[in-house]
């Protein structure tokens, strides 16, 4: 038995507190080591992914290092794309924490995009019907935050109680999501002043999020900065997460322990997907003013990336989602200055991804070898 | 003709119609999947596959060719995702989503140019001589790769069940450690069962490219490789369970415009869900929490 998966080396509680009690000198060398490892590996494989993306853009027959000059200059060379690449960080940090909560627990959920989607639509068919522009966004907020939740949570629910593989039921929910909001926005919710792009009805400028002062950044940065702080809060300061972390790291362990390991499942999807569903509620309230297949955006799968890079770790979203929305900030100058297909923000992600991956198996390993020759 | 007779009409022609791709991704899954590992990037393979299809056909102007190049390219992920799993402490189901991302990527990347040119399609075998309907003459087009499908699913069926090597990739996926211990290599097994699943992947998306909707674009697949991991749960990793599974879909899938053939057109998009939401609930009504499923390779992390 044992839910879903474990990934690479993410820190297990239970052998943490074995360590810690043993004061051996030993213990303390691997101590400098786990967060020299858990820094140096996963930039490692970003330079090795960025290496063999050079490789394959110099077989495009274009010269990688001026295609990397302008990435930089496309995301964080001027203050202009930089903000640029800060907007996309904003939803990839929260679409990144839908996944890299319930991956602490072992579960690998896919769920963000669809969550994303209906927390805008929600938010989208809330703000219409409010009034005053503080209870409009308050209410777009908590009615897309709350159905990305429960949407996230119902297959949650599916994995706990009736064993459903929730890396398949989420993706699958992403494309019901998907054809949900075409749904309504074709049909129940359209705004008949809307003819080329189906949309819902606007909920008008006066209503809308803003940006943060001095910033031409909306306020979903912050949301999305401040729930990487509140989830880390909860993963490593509070009994739930504790609790969770040992659902992860030996399930069997968490059971005979009494956890109420379902229960976890349930708490866990939910709150990833609060996240999710809030950056569909910041998306409409802060860019679009309504719900439209603009929402689609595919930011609820370059989170996915964002929280396997991160190793799941809430506070490592943050630089993550930096240097994901900067690359993918930089795909508009590389098509028009290289000519490069949209795609090759997708190709360098990928190659990133299975850089990353491979990077799993090379934890612990010189330590393990240096033990083995002591013994 | 009756309403409800076109869209019967609809969903027989769609079930043969739209099946292939399913057939041949849940076969290779199905293959996979019973030596002990998951590929989930499937999906990719799917889009390299229609992808490298459409561009040999196009520049040799011989379909089948295409579909060589297809399988091709599945058996190239195949065994990166094969490599990438052998190594420690690396999770097959992630590798799966990250050469899901990296093969669509790098189809839509490459096969840019495409978008537009037409290549020459597979031939199809026309079913519905008998009948003076164009509809049920269109609807009985069937395309040799389905034909080649079937006889896929007795040979895959075959290989599992009768045949040394059938039994040594059963034996690695029920119980790594008793096939170690006869001295199996299991990586060696497990590669040569994810490429020959990569394979039939592979051409699983030459059938998009080259016959239905038979052509390329960025919008090709809307999800196929996927819904046929999830069809191999529900097949019970049976290939003959896979086929009739992959009518099923095929049939869900063509739902929508069947419907909107006919006149219905409100709920078109809920309709565009259904093959989507009945997966669902079939692995919701076939999975429990208590018991392993009927036919699951022991070894086997999606299931559980």
């Amino acid at each position: 038995m044992g839910i879903g998966v474990s990934i690479g080396a993410l820190p297990r509680p239970g052998t943490e507190a074995v360590a810690a009690e043993g004061a051996a000198a030993s213990t303390r060398r691997r101590d400098w080591r786990k967060p020299v490892e858990s820094i140096a590996i996963p930039v490692g494989a970003i330079l090795v992914a960025l290496v063999l993306f050079g490789v394959f853009v110099a077989l495009t027959g274009r010269n990688a290092l001026a295609v990397y000059h302008q990435m930089f200059r496309g995301s964080f060379g001027t203050w202009f794309s930089f903000q640029n690449t800060l907007l996309r960080a904003a939803p990839l940090m929260l679409t990144a924490l839908a996944t890299a909560l319930p991956l602490r627990l072992g579960l690998v959920v896919l769920g963000g995009e669809g969550a994303m989607v209906l927390g805008g639509l929600a938010a989208a068919a809330v703000g219409v019907h409010l009034h005053a522009p503080l209870s409009v966004k308050i209410g777009m907020l908590a009615a897309g935050a709350l159905m990305g939740g429960l949407w996230m949570a119902g297959a949650g629910a599916l994995r706990a109680y009736r064993g459903v593989n929730e890396t398949i039921a989420t993706l699958l929910l992403n494309y019901i999501a998907i054809a949900l909001l075409n749904h309504m926005v074709e049909g129940p919710l359209r705004d008949p002043a809307s003819l080329n792009k189906p949309s819902t009805l606007p909920i008008g400028d006066d209503n809308m999020l803003g940006n943060l002062p001095g910033l031409d950044v909306h306020w979903g940065l912050a949301f999305g900065v401040i729930a990487c702080l509140g989830f880390w809060f909860l993963m490593q300061r509070t009994t739930f997460g504790f609790a969770a972390r040992m659902v992860g790291g030996n399930v069997r362990a968490a059971l005979l322990n009494g956890l109420p390991v379902k229960r976890l499942i349930v708490i866990a999807t939910f709150l990833g997907g609060l996240a999710a569903g809030l950056a569909g509620a910041v998306e409409v309230a802060a860019i679009h003013g309504n719900a439209n297949a603009s929402l689609v955006t595919g930011y609820g799968y370059t989170g996915v990336l964002v929280a396997f890079i991160a190793r799941a770790n809430p506070l490592a979203v943050i630089p993550v989602a930096l240097l994901l929305g900067g690359i993918g900030a930089s795909g508009g100058l590389l098509q028009r200055v290289f000519e490069l297909p949209d795609a090759t923000v997708s190709v360098l992600q990928g190659v990133i991804f299975i850089s990353i991956l491979f990077s799993d198996s090379l934890y612990g390993r010189r330590w393990r070898r240096a033990r083995a020759v002591a013994a | 003709m009756s309403a409800a007779a076109g869209v019967a009409l609809g969903l027989v022609g769609g079930a043969v119609r739209i099946s292939t791709p399913f057939l041949f991704v849940s076969l290779g899954e199905c293959l996979t999947e019973k030596s002990g590992r998951v590929n989930l990037g499937l999906e990719g393979t799917l889009v390299m596959g229609a992808m490298a299809a459409y561009g040999v056909s196009y520049l040799t102007h011989s379909p089948w060719l295409g579909v060589l190049a297809a399988g091709g390219c599945g058996v190239v992920l195949g065994a990166l995702h094969a490599w990438l799993c052998s190594r420690p402490r690396v999770n097959d189901v992630a590798v799966g989503i990250a050469l899901m991302l990296f093969g669509i990527g790098l189809a839509f990347f490459l096969g840019k140019p495409l978008v537009g040119p037409t290549a020459p399609h597979l031939p199809a075998v026309s079913l519905g001589w008998w009948s003076r309907s164009t509809q049920v003459r269109s609807a009985l087009q069937v395309n040799a790769l389905f034909v080649l499908g079937l006889a896929t699913t007795v040979l895959v069926r075959f290989l599992l069940d009768r045949t040394r090597w059938g039994l040594i990739v059963r034996t690695v996926g029920e119980s790594a450690d008793a096939a170690r211990a006869m001295g199996y290599d299991i990586n060696r097994v497990r590669r040569r069962a994810t490429m020959a699943g990569g394979f039939l992947a592979g051409v699983g998306g030459s059938f998009l490219s080259l016959f239905y909707p038979g052509s390329w674009n960025e919008g090709l697949s809307s999800g196929q490789g996927l819904m046929a991991v999830a069809l191999v749960i529900f097949a019970r990793w049976d290939p003959v369970r896979c086929l009739l599974a992959s009518l099923l879909f095929g049939a869900a899938s063509a739902l929508g415009p069947a419907l909107q053939s006919v006149g219905v057109t409100s709920g078109y998009y809920l309709f565009n869900a259904a093959p989507y939401a009945l997966t669902l609930l079939i692995i919701v009504m076939t999975s429990s929490r208590d018991r392993a499923l009927v036919g699951q390779p022991a070894e086997l992390q999606v299931a559980r």
